[in-house]
């Protein structure tokens, strides 16, 4: 009884840590993103520690609560966003390391997990009473069922292939870790997987509203969209909530196809220095999923509007990611 | 503006909600307020509300203590139609008090008029890009923009607000040695021209942004007496360049651009505007250089006593217009002197957004919400110089303040013309 006292001890206090990690490293990397896009649209770009200044000046401020504006659910919703972000991150493997909950739940909840802070999202929308806001939450709830079915095909065709293959439990990163994609599969299978791949990368910047799909906050059109009424601390949970899901949602990508370590290639057996590299390892391939589907992307392309952006995820990523999964069936086939 | 609109769409519209789109909001770059109604995404009816920055400049400008200080007025009318303004006002105040021009002015005139198109147009291409969420464009643009600031601050010693207009001339010369830095400006947006056009022409998402958005077809752009690019881009070959030929324009040959030179077909789309828009860009910089090669020589003002030009300014009489194809469109400028009184009787500046506004609501029905930043940047309005009046004092309930007024000018022209009939 002790022992499983202090086990789930360990737990609790693990999992504070990796919180103030995501934190710590969301933040970080949407500095370097910041920093990163300026630099490519010929700008210097504000200090890579500007966004640890912007939480910590908005946890100063007043936070406005317009007074039409539903105030519970006003006043919930950064929480519950931020809740379902900072879950989120106990489900996936991070920095190397299978994820602290693993084994209590599978990729199908990390799928229903990415939900709900784009539900807080929505719900803060609505609840604000801005019309800016009620546009920016439609516009916010059309993407999410846009993108979720090329999102879950991809996720899924990857699982079950692999669970086929390999007999092992489909649906659990450590499944995917002991056997990443690319080792399972021949020629025909890469170019699937491949196909499946490029289909997540362009979920990402969907998921974070980012541009091109950033048309629920939407800038020039809905001066911020959903959360234009949002400020102060209220603002500041949902900045960090969005930071924590980018960091979630790439660990999630590269759970899926890049579960590879460095340690044992370079042969550093000693747990702390394969661990350490490892971590180092993982922060670079986030950084590179990032780099591509975020940075790049958002400064290539101009915003679409919400129903071209529904088209590209509904018709053009499904079929694309319905070529990769046909494609990987053929591989098991023959 | 409103209750003209409504007088002509008495149907009652069913509506979700209205979304107001200004005085102040991020798609806008000075204060106008776009009414919206909305079904969703669809925008069902457009409301456009001006008077937001009304500066009572034509008031300031006949209370001068004399026309030349007006000139100044006119220049600070907008930021970046810095020319435009007072090259008006001098061509009508010239007309009014019949003080002649001398050649080579007339060339330097052009010359800053055109450096000023390019300018314009850049910067328009910037936000253009901006409003539809684009940034690196729009940084690139202005980037590229910068070169014209600097030649324009070489010649004129400032990148905005020139000071080279006066009446009967410029007020400096662009003498041989500096030629060499303004064709090395012109060669630099030649060498760059077809990497714009690429950019603005054939990246994908800029075209699915901009093509069949915010149509205006040639009919509306008639009846509606739209101007400049706004127009030219509907397929009405009208520009004041061409039509009135004043100043050296009328050695240049300029031909009114429609997109169809490029595209094939008038869509009188956004597309279409930022087509006729660049192409004017290489127009401009054909007119510098014909202007440079062919600049005669001479004065560059006929008189250059200011005390000599105030007297004859004073013992003119008349009424002046000045036309100018602004980079936005027509720049229209009406004065009356009055023998004996030294400011400007009366002054009208009639600045292009002024005309162009009226385009919004057709452009705007039935696209949606995320078409009004691009569609209602795609005339380039510019709105501290449309203000013509401002409700100081509301009207209360019932009362039709601004249909009075359309109504008291109605009556002021059927008088006018019962006056010029007799």
């Amino acid at each position: 009884m002790i022992g499983s006292n202090f086990s789930l001890g360990i737990t609790i206090l693990l999992g504070i840590v990796i919180l103030a990690l995501g934190v710590f490293f969301g933040l970080l990397y949407l500095g370097i993103d910041r920093k990163l896009v300026a630099r490519m649209q010929g700008r210097i770009g504000p200090p890579i520690r500007q966004p640890f200044r912007d939480v910590s000046k908005l946890l100063m401020k007043e936070s406005i609560i317009p007074d039409d504006a539903i105030s519970w659910l006003f006043k919930f919703a950064p929480v519950l966003c931020l809740m379902g972000a900072a879950v989120l991150l106990l489900y996936v493997p991070l920095f190397g390391q299978p994820a602290l909950l693993e084994g209590s739940g599978d990729i199908i909840v990390v799928l229903y997990l990415l939900i709900i802070p784009a539900l807080a999202l929505v719900l803060a929308g609505f609840s604000s009473s801005s019309p800016f806001a009620t546009v920016g939450a439609q516009r916010e709830m059309v993407t999410l069922m846009s993108y979720e079915f090329p999102l879950v095909m991809s996720v899924v065709a990857i699982a079950w292939h692999t669970g086929h293959v390999t007999g092992a439990s489909p649906f659990l990163f450590s499944t995917l870790a002991a056997f990443p994609i690319w080792g399972q599969v021949g020629p025909v299978g890469i170019i699937g997987a491949v196909l499946l791949l490029l289909v997540l990368l362009f979920i990402i910047p969907g998921e974070l509203s980012k541009i091109p799909f950033d048309m629920a906050e939407a800038e020039t059109e809905l001066a911020g969209g959903v959360l234009v009424e949002y400020s102060g601390r209220n603002f500041a949970l949902f900045y960090v909530a969005n930071a924590v899901k980018a960091i979630a949602l790439v660990a999630i990508v590269v759970g899926l196809f890049f579960p590879y370590n460095l340690s044992p290639v370079i042969g550093i057996g000693a747990a702390i220095p394969a661990t350490i590299v490892d971590g180092i390892f993982f922060l670079v391939k986030v950084f590179l999923v990032m780099f591509v589907s975020v940075m790049v992307a958002r400064a290539a392309m101009a915003r679409f509007k919400i129903d071209q952006a529904s088209k590209i995820y509904f018709i053009s990523s499904t079929l694309v990611g319905l070529l990769g999964l046909i494609l990987l069936w053929i591989d098991l086939v023959i | 503006m409103s209750n003209i609109k409504n007088m002509d769409d008495t149907k009652e519209v069913k509506t979700s909600y209205t979304i107001p789109i200004g005085p102040i909001h991020p798609a806008l770059k000075e204060p106008i307020r776009l009414d919206l109604s909305v079904d969703g995404e669809e925008i069902i009816d457009v409301d456009v509300v001006v008077g937001q920055v009304h500066r009572g400049m034509e008031w300031l400008g006949m209370n001068r203590n004399n026309p030349i200080q007006t000139i100044y007025l006119a220049e600070r009318i907008c930021g970046i139609c810095s020319v435009s303004h007072p090259f008006a006002l001098v061509m009508a105040v010239e007309q009014a008090a019949g003080i002649e021009v001398p050649p080579r002015a007339e060339y330097i005139r052009v010359i800053i008029a055109e450096m000023e198109r390019i300018h314009s147009h850049l910067l328009w291409a910037g936000v253009a890009a901006h409003e539809i969420g684009f940034d690196s464009v729009f940084y690139l643009v202005w980037k590229v923009r910068e070169e014209i600031m600097d030649a324009m601050e070489y010649l004129a010693g400032n990148r905005n607000s020139k000071a080279m207009f006066q009446f009967g001339g410029v007020r400096r010369d662009i003498t041989e040695e500096q030629f060499p830095r303004v064709r090395k400006s012109l060669d630099y947006y030649l060498s760059i021209f077809d990497q714009l056009g690429n950019i603005f022409l054939k990246d994908k998402t800029i075209n699915m942004r901009t093509r069949n958005v915010g149509i205006l077809k040639k009919e509306d752009a008639l009846r509606l007496t739209i101007v400049g690019p706004t127009a030219r881009a509907s397929g009405v070959s009208k520009d004041a360049r061409q039509g009135h030929a004043y100043s050296a324009y009328a050695d240049m040959d300029i031909k009114a651009i429609t997109p169809d030179v490029i595209t094939g077909k008038v869509v009188g789309d956004v597309y279409d505007r930022i087509v006729v828009r660049l192409l004017e860009i290489k127009q401009s910089i054909e007119i510098i250089d014909k202007c440079l090669k062919e600049m005669p020589s001479g004065a560059i003002i006929s008189e250059p006593k200011v005390a000599k030009l105030l007297a004859v300014l004073k013992k003119a009489e008349g009424e002046g217009i000045g036309v100018h194809e602004a980079p936005r469109g027509e720049c229209f400028h009406y004065v009356r002197m009055e023998a004996g009184m030294d400011p400007l009787a009366c002054w009208k500046v009639r600045a292009p957004t002024y005309a162009n506004l009226m385009a919004i609501p057709t452009m705007l029905k039935g696209e949606q919400i995320a078409d009004v930043p691009i569609a209602f940047a795609s005339i380039d309005p510019c709105m501290s110089c449309t203000n013509r009046a401002i409700t100081v004092k509301q009207p209360r309930k019932g009362t039709e303040c601004l249909l009075d007024l359309h109504e008291l000018s109605l009556e002021k022209t059927r008088r006018l013309e019962a006056e010029f009939d007799r």
